[in-house]
């Protein structure tokens, strides 16, 4: 306890070198002054007293987020995706998504364990759940997402070392409208958020270890640290963000230790071997484990086989590429399909119909189809000569890297064709089309077909060459643009040739079924790609999938800077009056105090570094405070903008539940600044009891201010029946502060 | 003050180190008469960056300051020029390198079929939007036409065209060709105020000299060579600036650097927004050097405010004004109506002379019960269009099967049309022409809108649109006697109001109609509707409207104030064409602020070009741009970088990197490699060089437009600095006995040999003269990537 005060009026603690005060006596010793920071010195609450506040905060968290949690009970928002999902893994079957496998593979698993039989359909938002049993899965991301909360709060407690900013933050996040509605239902946030701030907690413990290396509880919370950025990771990729965090703090953190001259290279090298290991290679080997269960649990074939390629497909089970087996090399006369390698490309595909008037040359019609039909079907024959080769006796003549050869349409003999009249669609490039009769033609019919990166002559492979065919005349690429043709080309996607010569995806294509009698059979297991390859083709599809997400002209969009004041929301369920109606919202009051403070934190972290880069003479309690300022505040402002600047450089679809987790940075933050300041300004009053008063009332203030706030906001998560709140006979009459609101 | 003779003192030193220790003895003496750049002919050039400065006391008082500029009442005028015979040289060789056979090829080059357009309509002071970049850059190469006296006449349209004889080529090439020369003394200046020797100055400047891709790139009408021109000045002005802070704090000389700084940048910005990057950069080492000022206990409070206060005024302030200044000059310049003017809002429209102004002039401002008018959808995308309804109904069932009502349809047409007139109607009231006085209509009133021609009123019901199916149909309405009632009240809502009462106005008030029934809202859907519909834009009733979204914005063009009450009478009326009297004016800032949003959220569609490249591609130079093709030799002109110089500055860079990491970590062990004064030059040299190549090529990889090579050529510039840099440091600490050194100069001399004959290989691309053989132009396919183009025998 400090001893009791007896200091100066208006004796402030900052103490300027430079100024030009007239010599006065010398400042009293600082036992003499209640300097503001004597509240910090004070242990704030024993060990125990800080426990039980921990059990009170895990209490209320999990009674807010399980309050009330089986209602709706129907379908709400992005349940239909990932409910969906999770119902794809109990029943093993294969699907795409943009995001890494972690998440959906835990909804499923909570879902087995629950006793859900992975027959519901999720169709829609709005869909009753009748008999199915979907509490286990929301129960499980309510429990994660409950557990956010007690994380905060000890991380807030480690950086600043006080009872109440931890306080204050627990109470933001327990009371945040937005952060119990993105708790309650089957989504990834709550996973997300629940491994990031678990990265967060163990960094911050681990840092807390660093006067005893090497001890075990170093090692667990390091190694801890770890799984959890692969946890991260593997729900969404945004859990990037939480690995450059970490990994900016690990380099800090190494630079300390290398400036350390009493540490020995050796040892130095122990430590970075440590966190390499720890922080490196033990993520990397959970997040490829990820995977592998991935592939191994989805086995059977389903609605994500059409995103892969033609090797990748033929290892799921009801997949007409399963366990099919055809003649390895290309030769002339064999029957083929050739697939686009652009993600979901079609077939190249042909039809009788041909091209409209005023549509190129009135030809047949060469579209990508994404579906298997005998149109697909194309014959491969030299460009020269016109021997029937289903001659059973004439010999086999394999394709090579650079031959000219004619490709005819199975069904319609006519030959793939290019000309220089414009695509239908895409005007900078030419047209293509099928013409001649019974395979005659014209020199319009030639293209040579090369393998991506081999030499000339080697063969051509089924499914694993990636060929492109250049029009001989003009020189252009065969491709698809990707484009979806009008009500005359079928809705099918169009082809063209490309004057741009570009290995894109788009003028790439493989061959994938191949018959040709005269070629002896091999299995496709011989083609197997190798785990790797699977890794980074579903990676790359990812990706693609999600550059994909782009907003349409004339949709209103959520821009990044609409999110930290709240603008908008998202309507989790209803719409109309009748409805229950829940409504993506963040406490406004909370979200207003958590911005109001990031631009407080601002001025008070830029004036405290200027005094001390003035060499302002500073008491030791101000120099902890200030300490926690610019360490602890400044490493938690550091996870805000690396959670929250990269969103103004992407292009995809953007929503504002993409904020949640600089959200939880910013609410540390307020809890972390209002505490240094309340201290700080306390600090000024003359004998301790009042400052102490002051101190606790303020924060005291701030808690019933954001409780009140929590009490008049809670029907946006806990659900709205009744007149929309225009209406003033509606309970959230007067509420709708914004125009953007829509409840 | 020294009294000397009025007297030109030349002073010709062939070795520049002999020059260096000649200069420093000369500040060292201190009492020098004011220095100011002579009035010698064929200094002109070279004096601006001579090391002339004013050795004054660092710490002299005001008086003796005023005493000194009154000094020229007791004594003579003296005037010393000191010229830097390299620098003149330079200077020179960089203007015949760049200058050389300017004119040729008379032919339009590459992007110029781009740039010449706006210098056309610059002639023709006709508005036009580029998104590409602020106005600056344009207006430069267009002073260029005005002083070659181009009237503007000829059809930009395709690469390769001969220029007629009204088109002054010379002097529209000038600028940047200009620009580019003035590059090579403004890169040896940098490396001598970072510090380094006159050798290596000399030598970095000779490598920006020798680089064909610069070359090529200057000689057009062009902006690159421009931009990195600014870039270069601001970078040296700063440096200037920097150096004279140690000892001559807010000295003339001290601000005019600082100055000059913030004006090179805000003119880099100006010209391609790539300068903001330079920009930046400047601005976080400013930043920085500030934080070590801050530092530094001697200086006290108020000189520190007073230093804060002076770099935000020159870096901030000043370039600002001087960006808001372009476009003032921008929009003075360019008053006529033109080719862009459909992305611009009708109030925009209006304020230019001739096209929107002609019909708008004395139109009424104010909408009344009665007005007839014309709404225009806010958004412009994908093309501009006004309401619009004719007597053809919905079809009875689309074809994918779902019904429609049957009723007229309402579309959006992108060309004027007596169909798109529509009267406003209060629905309390039976009469559609204007009472008098006219009765205004407010924000929040309730209006019927009933099309002029057909007289149906604007209806939506629960009836899904024929393209959007979320959204409501929106027609004008038939009764069928089928149960589907009117529902045709609209709100008016003005989006930019200023209060809640305000008039619904002519171009200026942006306007939601929100209909009263269901609280849709009426959307410009942006598909186009099939052959039934004509192919117009579909309008809709968006029911979930997410906020605000020009598409569901509209604003009155036309309008008048309607007198007819008989339908015939009316019809006649609505084919005349408007007339009364009133003029709109927009601010400055308001058509500066609309300008600017246009420009940076216009989209253009076409992303693919042939020559266009990926941002790894350019570190390696694995592609060019050919600029030009003689139509019957094979003359041809390539962009196309000297490779060694290439290669060597990516060595450069990784060995300036990789050295200080190993200087950095050692460092932090208490390991000093070199002396702290180095360290510190190596420092700044890489926050420059290395900085300014970060900064102006990451960025790229980021950016989803069509990049070319050019877009590397900045980067390009700060990478070439370093290399001298690099040698410098290598020369100075690692060789430290004789015959390394020895061994060392030699090697440079061979490489720089080398350089120059890779320079001379490739001139006749970069020149495009001689025209070149087929079996030559192979040999110059040093990478199979590289499109030479030969001509088929």
């Amino acid at each position: 306890m400090p001893p009791p005060g007896g200091g100066r009026a208006g004796q402030g603690p900052l103490r300027s070198r430079g100024s030009r005060r007239p010599p006065g006596p010398p400042p009293p010793p600082r036992a003499a002054s209640p300097s503001p920071a004597s509240l910090a010195a004070r242990p704030p609450a024993g060990p125990a007293g800080s426990r039980s506040v921990l059990a009170l905060v895990t209490l209320l968290s999990f009674a807010s987020r399980f309050h009330r949690l089986p209602e709706p009970p129907h379908v709400c928002w992005d349940e239909t995706h990932f409910g969906k999902m999770g119902s794809y893994y109990i029943n093993r079957t294969f699907f795409f998504d943009v995001h890494p496998p972690l998440g959906k593979m835990l909804i499923g698993l909570a879902g087995y364990l629950s006793g859900y039989d992975g027959t519901f359909p999720f169709q829609k938002p709005g869909d009753r759940y009748e008999q199915h049993n979907y509490m286990g899965m929301r129960g499980f991301c309510a429990f994660l997402g409950s557990c956010l909360v007690p994380f905060a709060y000890l991380t807030v407690l480690e950086l600043s070392k006080s009872l109440p900013a931890a306080l204050l933050t627990a109470c933001i996040l327990i009371f945040d409208t937005g952060c119990i509605t993105l708790s309650q239902y089957i989504l990834l946030d709550p996973i997300l958020m629940f491994f990031l701030m678990g990265a967060v907690l163990s960094m911050v413990k681990c840092n807390a270890c660093a006067d005893r290396p090497f001890s075990a509880s170093w090692w667990f919370w390091l190694s801890l640290t770890g799984v959890n950025l692969a946890g991260a990771m593997g729900v969404k990729f945004v859990g990037l963000f939480v690995v450059l965090f970490v990994g900016l703090n690990t380099i800090c953190d190494l630079w300390d230790l290398l400036g350390n001259l009493s540490l020995s290279l050796v040892m130095f090298g122990k430590h970075l071997l440590a966190r390499v290991l720890c922080l490196i290679l033990l993520p990397l080997a959970l997040y490829t484990t990820m995977f592998a269960v991935h592939f191994t649990v989805l086995n059977k074939s389903g609605p994500g086989d059409g995103f892969f390629s033609s090797a990748f497909q033929s290892q799921l089970i009801g997949n007409n590429l399963h366990n099919v087996s055809v003649p390895e090399h290309l030769a002339y006369g064999s029957v083929i399909t050739m697939k686009n390698l652009r993600m979901a490309g079609g077939y190249l595909h042909s039809h009788w119909h041909l091209y409209p008037e005023g549509v190129g040359a009135r030809q047949q019609q060469v579209t990508a189809y994404l579906h298997k039909d005998l149109n697909n079907l194309w014959i491969i024959k030299k460009h020269d000569s016109d021997t029937d080769l289903s001659d059973p006796s004439s010999p086999v003549e394999f394709v090579s890297h650079g031959d000219i050869i004619r490709l005819e349409h199975k069904e319609t003999s006519r030959n793939l064709h290019s000309h220089q009249h414009e695509a239908p669609l895409t005007r900078k490039h030419f047209q293509v089309t099928g013409y001649g009769i019974n395979g005659t033609g014209d020199s319009n019919d030639f293209w040579r077909i090369e393998v991506v990166g081999r030499k000339p002559g080697k063969l051509i492979k089924v499914l694993r060459s990636q060929v492109r065919l250049t029009h001989v005349a003009t020189g252009c690429l065969l491709g698809s643009s990707g484009k979806t043709l009008p009500k005359w080309g079928w809705e099918q996607v169009e082809v063209t040739c490309t004057p741009y010569l570009k290995d894109t995806p788009n003028s790439l294509w493989n061959f994938e079924d191949h018959i040709n009698p005269k070629l002896p059979n091999i299995s496709l297991d011989v083609l197997k790609p190798s785990f790797a390859e699977i890794l980074l083709e579903s990676h790359m599809v990812m990706i693609r999938g999600n550059s994909g997400l782009k907003p349409k002209d004339n949709e209103v969009t959520s821009k990044p800077w609409h999110w930290p004041i709240n603008y908008q929301g998202l309507r989790f369920s209803g719409v109309n009056e009748t409805d229950y109606r829940v409504y993506l919202l963040g406490n406004p009051v909370v979200w207003w105090l958590n911005l109001f403070t990031i631009g407080l934190y601002l001025l008070t972290a830029v004036s405290t570094a200027v005094a001390l880069k003035r060499g302002v003479q500073l008491s030791s309690e101000l120099k902890e405070l200030s300490r926690v300022v610019l360490h602890g505040g400044g490493q938690i402002a550091l996870g805000w903008l690396l959670h929250y600047l990269p969103f103004f450089m992407m292009g995809r679809v953007l929503y504002f539940h993409h904020y949640f987790p600089a959200m939880l940075f910013s609410s540390m933050l307020t809890g972390i600044t209002w505490d240094t300041l309340l201290k700080f300004f306390a600090g000024f009053l003359s004998p301790s009891t009042a400052a102490r008063r002051v101190y606790g009332g303020g924060i005291l203030a701030l808690v019933l201010l954001i409780m009140y706030s929590f009490y008049l906001f809670h029907p946006l998560s806990y659900g709205m029946i009744g007149p929309m709140a225009s209406d003033p006979s509606s309970p959230m009459a007067g509420l709708r502060w914004m125009d953007s609101w829509e409840f | 003050m020294a009294t000397r003779p009025a007297a030109f003192l030349l002073r010709l030193t062939s070795h520049p180190a002999a020059r260096h220790r000649l200069l420093g003895a000369e500040e060292g003496a201190g009492e020098g008469g004011e220095v100011s750049s002579g009035s010698a002919p064929g200094a002109a050039a070279a004096s601006p960056w001579g090391r002339g400065r004013a050795p004054a006391a660092p710490t002299a008082p005001f008086g003796r300051t005023f005493d000194r500029m009154l000094g020229f009442l007791k004594n003579p005028v003296v005037v010393t020029a000191e010229i830097n015979v390299n620098l003149v040289v330079l200077t020179v060789m960089g203007l015949i390198s760049r200058l050389w056979g300017l004119s040729y090829p008379r032919a339009v080059v590459f992007d110029e079929v781009y740039y010449g357009q706006f210098v056309s309509l610059y002639m023709k002071r006709i508005f036009f939007v580029d998104d590409s970049g602020p106005p600056f850059g344009h207006m430069l190469l267009a002073l260029g036409g005005y002083l070659g006296g181009f009237d503007g006449n000829f059809l930009w349209n395709r690469i390769g065209a001969e220029y007629s004889m009204n088109v002054p080529v010379w002097s529209l090439r000038l600028l940047p060709a200009l620009a580019g020369a003035l590059c090579i003394p403004l890169a040896y200046q940098i490396l001598v105020e970072l510090q380094f020797s006159h050798c290596a100055a000399l030598g970095g400047a000779l490598l920006i000299l020798l680089e064909n891709s610069l070359i090529t790139q200057s000689r057009f009408m062009l902006l690159e060579s421009i931009l990195i021109f600014f870039i270069l000045l601001a970078v040296l002005s700063y440096l200037k600036f920097y150096n004279l802070q140690r000892h001559s704090s807010f000295s003339a000389s001290w601000w005019v650097w600082l100055l000059l700084t913030g004006v090179a940048c805000s003119c880099a910005v100006g010209v391609k927004y790539m300068g903001l990057f330079t920009y930046m950069l400047l601005l976080a080492i400013a930043g920085l050097h500030f934080w070590h000022m801050l530092g530094n206990q001697n200086l006290s409070n108020v000189s520190l405010l007073c230093h804060f206060l002076a770099r935000g005024l020159a870096l901030i302030i000043i370039p600002m004004a001087m960006y808001l200044s372009f476009f003032y000059v921008h929009l003075t310049l360019l008053y006529r109506s033109g080719p862009h003017d459909q992305i611009m809002t009708s109030a925009f429209q209006a304020s230019l002379e001739g096209g929107l102004a002609r019909i708008t002039q004395g139109q009424p401002l104010e909408v009344a019960y009665g007005s007839q008018i014309t709404l225009r959808n806010v958004l412009g995308k994908p093309m501009q269009c006004w309401l619009h309804s004719h007597t053809n109904t919905y079809p009875i069932r689309y074809e994918n099967g779902r019904g429609s009502s049957h009723q007229q349809q309402v579309t959006c047409y992108p060309f004027k049309d007596v169909n798109n007139w529509w009267i406003v109607k209060d629905p309390g009231m039976q009469q559609l022409v204007v009472s008098n006085p006219p009765r205004p209509v407010r924000h929040g009133h309730i209006v019927q809108l009933v099309h002029g021609i057909t007289t149906r009123y604007l209806n939506t019901h629960d009836v899904a649109a024929p393209l959007s199916p979320h959204s409501q149909e929106v027609s004008c309405y038939i009764d069928y006697n089928v149960s589907m009632p009117a529902q045709n009240l609209w709100r008016v809502e003005i989006v930019n109001r200023e209060s809640d009462t305000d008039v619904w106005k002519t171009i200026l008030s942006e306007v939601r109609f929100v209909h009263v029934n269901t609280s849709a809202v009426l959307k410009l859907s942006g598909a186009s509707l099939p052959e039934w519909g004509y192919r117009q834009l579909e309008v809709v009733g968006e029911k979930l409207s997410k906020g605000y979204h020009q598409s569901m914005v509209w604003n009155v063009e036309e309008h008048r104030y309607g007198k007819s009450q008989e339908q015939k009478e009316r019809e006649v009326e609505l084919h005349s064409p408007t007339q009364m009297d009133i003029s709109k004016n927009l601010s400055f800032m308001a058509k500066f602020t609309e300008l600017q949003w246009k420009m940076l959220t216009l989209k253009n569609e076409d992303t693919e070009h042939k020559y266009s490249s990926s941002a790894l591609d350019w570190i390696t130079m694995d592609t060019n741009i050919a600029y030009w093709l003689h139509p019957t030799s094979g003359a041809q002109i390539h962009l196309l970088g000297n490779a060694l110089t290439w290669a060597s500055a990516n060595v450069a860079a990784v060995v300036y990197v990789c050295l200080s990491l190993w200087y950095l970590v050692r460092r932090r062990r208490k390991i000093y490699d070199i002396p702290e004064d180095a360290w510190q030059l190596w420092v700044l040299a890489g926050e420059i060089c290395v900085g300014g190549w970060a900064v102006n090529y990451l960025p790229f990889f980021l950016m989803e437009k069509t990049l070319f090579l050019y877009h590397y050529l900045p980067a390009l510039t700060f990478q070439i600095l370093l290399i001298p840099i690099v040698l410098q440091h290598l020369s100075n600490y690692l060789c430290r006995s004789l015959l390394p050194k020895t061994m060392f100069r030699a090697l440079i001399v061979a490489w720089f040999s080398s350089v120059y004959l890779v320079y001379s290989t490739f001139s006749p691309v970069t020149y495009g003269e001689p025209s070149l053989s087929v079996a030559e132009l192979k040999d110059l396919r040093w990478k199979d990537s590289w499109n030479i183009l030969i001509r088929k025998q």
